[in-house]
């Protein structure tokens, strides 16, 4: 047993409490709104490809969101969450890893999927639970997943990716990969047990994995003053021992210098990292969600002047990597290729009635094939009920 | 009277056990000044305070963990989870402290003071996690009890007696009816009893069986059955544990049949437990086998939601598998 712990610290004899609040966390900033670059700030690897690669992944990302928030209230999809105003956590951090490396994500980080290449196909596809969604029309919009992409499926109890996240990262770890895995959660989601379990197991099992929180104010109307009253998330890296930052979320090159220096020494030293990326949920929780129920406009006015998007962009037009030409043509060809896709997505049948019943299990067990086979059976004699699967049974 | 909403009778419920007892808590995940995700806490901590009606941490084994202590200690919490979905992480909390308190400490201790609200059940495109109907898994727990109503005036009655139970009770919402359901609710105070079930509907064929938002759908079922000349009674089981066996013994030796309808899926469900005791209590009366009509035996999926569900039709179906038997 390692005893040191008692020798360590240095020895008193009258009673001192450390205060809640002593350990002080500093903030990384890199980028300036105005697109200048603070003096001495040290940029992360990055050159105009891969700007713009990064710049064009947000640009999709506020289109996407626009238009979907828009569909929903059409009524032509269900449920939508969007990102608006903390697009550069997911985007810059997947920017900031390999293809190789896992993405543990919460639901907010569509961003990260989008800098990875998933199809808007794929995306609609999704949205609209048609028979072509990867994840078979099963879960709720945005729950995406993607194997070929390294983007585990969502899934909507809170924090249950994160002790997964490091169990994940110690298969990597074992198996001798190149590749580390990063779990996203919001401030919120980061009060769940899970959270603790998963924060320690890495920790003690120096497994490779890079715990991402998305500390944006909000956990549906309860604002972080009402979830935590340590200092951020942070702090709780530092007590389960490990190597923590605190950047600015809003800051597109702090989100990536910070992705990559935590992913070169979870590599490195095969040990867990905590980054917190301070940031705003400028818009609702979700399209069932209207924050005037609990926070002003003047305070989301605020938040405005601080988007991840326009920072980027100054920065951009700065370099000469962009210019307000190539912005207008942007845009407007997303905003066409998305209401096209939208077109195409809601007119693909829903999936098959066998789909109900599969993946389940590796097969269909006995007693399932009798629930499908008798679920036929009623379906033929009531088609006009279940207009979805009832053209297609044989 | 007034006309009331589910989740209006709830808050109205909710006002009620506050203004009484000041020992009396309402908290969960944004049920303070928001009055949670439903708004079935709204207007109560303007009314009683941040101290007595609040927003919690996003962590359901901490808010049930809380309760149990409050409990203990000998105030009156009434914790809400957001949704039955996501009471798992309080699974070792209800099922191994809740339920257990009185009986390990031959009850030195207890807390029977505790209420959990959670919506619960599907049909409102919520997939996999806003749809679940877990009951199941908590009537398999000696020491809890476990109510769910079916309207309006019941919610409200039952709430109340659910809250000034000395056992521990979990309060299962059909949240499909929060707004949906509207009836009759009379202003002033009064209970409704646990452990017993109603019979809403006379009848000499057979009898149907539901709780929650179900009985609905077995409403809609006897309906149908009806045109046929079949003549269903029915019931509202109310309380799930624990529940009545004898209403719904007497009613099916006077029917001869019995069908029980359920939303989640039909393997180990309560369904099972209620069919395996009425095959023992009525064998030599039961004119055909127990019918069970239930989720199909598959996690509670988006786009395949009609397929998957125990509807009208479906139930429409046995009930005529069971006659014609
Ligand atoms: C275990 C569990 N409890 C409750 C919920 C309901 N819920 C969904 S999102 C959410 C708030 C999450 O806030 P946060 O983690 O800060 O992420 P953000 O939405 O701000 O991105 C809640 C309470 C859930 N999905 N899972």
């Amino acid at each position: 047993m390692n005893t040191d712990i008692y020798k360590e610290g240095p020895v008193v004899h009258n009673a001192a409490f450390i205060d809640g609040h002593s350990v002080e966390i500093p903030i990384l900033k890199i980028l300036q709104q105005d697109g200048t670059v603070y003096q001495g700030a040290e940029l992360p690897k990055i050159n105009e490809e891969h700007a713009v690669k990064i710049y064009k992944a947000l640009a999709f990302h506020r289109a996407l969101d626009e238009r979907m928030i828009g569909a929903q209230r059409q009524g032509r999809i269900s449920f939508y969450m969007a990102a608006l105003g903390e697009e550069a956590a997911s985007i810059g951090g997947a920017a900031g890893l390999e293809a190789q490396d896992m993405i543990m994500a919460q639901y907010r980080e569509q961003g990260a999927l989008i800098y990875r290449g998933f199809s808007l196909e794929n995306f609609m596809n999704q949205m609209f639970s048609n028979e072509k969604d990867l994840g078979k029309g099963r879960q709720m919009p945005i729950h995406y997943g993607s194997n070929e992409l390294n983007y585990m499926t969502i899934s909507s109890p809170l924090g249950t990716q994160i002790p997964q996240a490091a169990g994940y990262a110690y298969g990597q770890k074992l198996q001798g990969k190149d590749a580390v895995t990063l779990c996203y959660f919001g401030e919120g989601a980061a009060s769940e047990g899970d959270f603790h379990a998963g924060l320690n197991m890495a920790a003690v099992h120096n497994a490779p994995v890079i715990f991402f929180c998305r500390n944006n104010g909000y956990a549906i109307s309860t604002p972080s003053d009402e979830q935590y009253v340590g200092n951020g998330i942070a702090s709780r890296g530092v007590g389960y021992g490990m190597k923590t930052i605190r950047i600015d979320g809003n800051d597109i090159l702090a989100v990536l210098k910070a992705v990559q220096l935590a992913r070169a020494y979870a590599i490195e030293e095969s040990k867990p990292v905590m980054i917190e990326a301070m940031s705003y949920r400028l818009g609702a929780h979700s399209t069932s969600d209207d924050p005037s129920g609990y926070r002003t406009k003047e305070e989301e006015e605020k938040w405005h002047a601080h988007d991840p998007l326009s920072r980027m962009k100054s920065w951009m037009l700065a370099q000469n990597w962009w210019d307000e030409a190539q912005e207008t043509a942007l845009f407007e060809q997303l905003r066409e290729d998305i209401l096209a896709a939208v077109k195409v997505a809601e007119k693909i049948a829903k999936p098959p009635v066998e789909d109900l019943v599969s993946d389940v299990y590796d097969q269909v067990p006995e007693h399932l094939q009798k629930q499908l086979t008798s679920l036929k059976a009623h379906i033929k004699k009531y088609p006009e009920a279940y207009p979805l699967t009832a053209g297609r049974i044989k | 009277m007034a006309q009331m909403n589910l989740l209006q009778a709830i808050n109205n419920a909710l006002d009620i056990a506050m203004a009484e007892n000041d020992s009396a808590l309402c908290f969960g995940e944004d049920v303070g000044h928001f009055g949670g995700v439903f708004r079935a806490t709204s207007g109560l901590q303007e009314k009683y305070g941040k101290a007595r009606c609040f927003n919690t941490p996003l962590v359901e084994q901490g808010i049930i963990g809380f309760a149990n202590g409050l409990a203990a200690q000998g105030s009156t919490p009434i914790a809400e989870i957001q949704f039955a979905d996501y009471i798992f992480p309080a699974f070792d909390q209800i099922v191994n402290e809740s339920a257990k308190f009185r009986y390990r400490s031959g009850n030195e201790f207890n807390v029977g003071n505790l209420t959990i609200r959670t919506p619960y059940g599907g049909g409102i495109a919520g997939g996999l996690y806003h749809s679940q109907s877990p009951e199941a898994y908590f009537a398999h727990t000696p020491g809890l009890k476990i109510v769910v109503p079916r309207n309006p005036y019941q919610a409200k009655g039952l709430l109340l007696a659910s809250i000034r139970d000395d056992n521990p009770v979990i309060f299962f919402e059909p949240k499909r009816l929060y707004r949906a359901s509207v009836g009759e609710v009379p202003e002033e105070d009064y209970q409704l009893p646990i452990g017993k079930a109603e019979v809403t509907e006379q009848g000499s064929d057979i009898t149907l069986l539901a709780w929650g938002a179900q009985m609905e759908i077995i409403e809609k079922a006897a309906e149908m059955a009806k045109k046929d000349g079949i003549s269903c009674e029915l019931i509202d089981l109310r309380t799930i544990l624990p529940w009545d066996v004898d209403t719904v013994a007497n009613s099916v030796l006077k029917t001869g049949r019995l069908l029980i309808s359920q939303e989640a899926p039909l393997t180990a469900g309560f369904a099972s437990e209620i069919a395996a005791t009425i095959q023992q209590e009525c064998f030599l009366h039961l004119e055909s086998p127990i019918e069970r009509v239930c989720g199909i035996d598959t996690p509670y999926p988006l786009s395949l939601e009609k397929e998957h569900a125990a509807d009208h039709l479906k139930v429409y179906e046995a009930i005529k598998r069971s006659i014609n038997y």
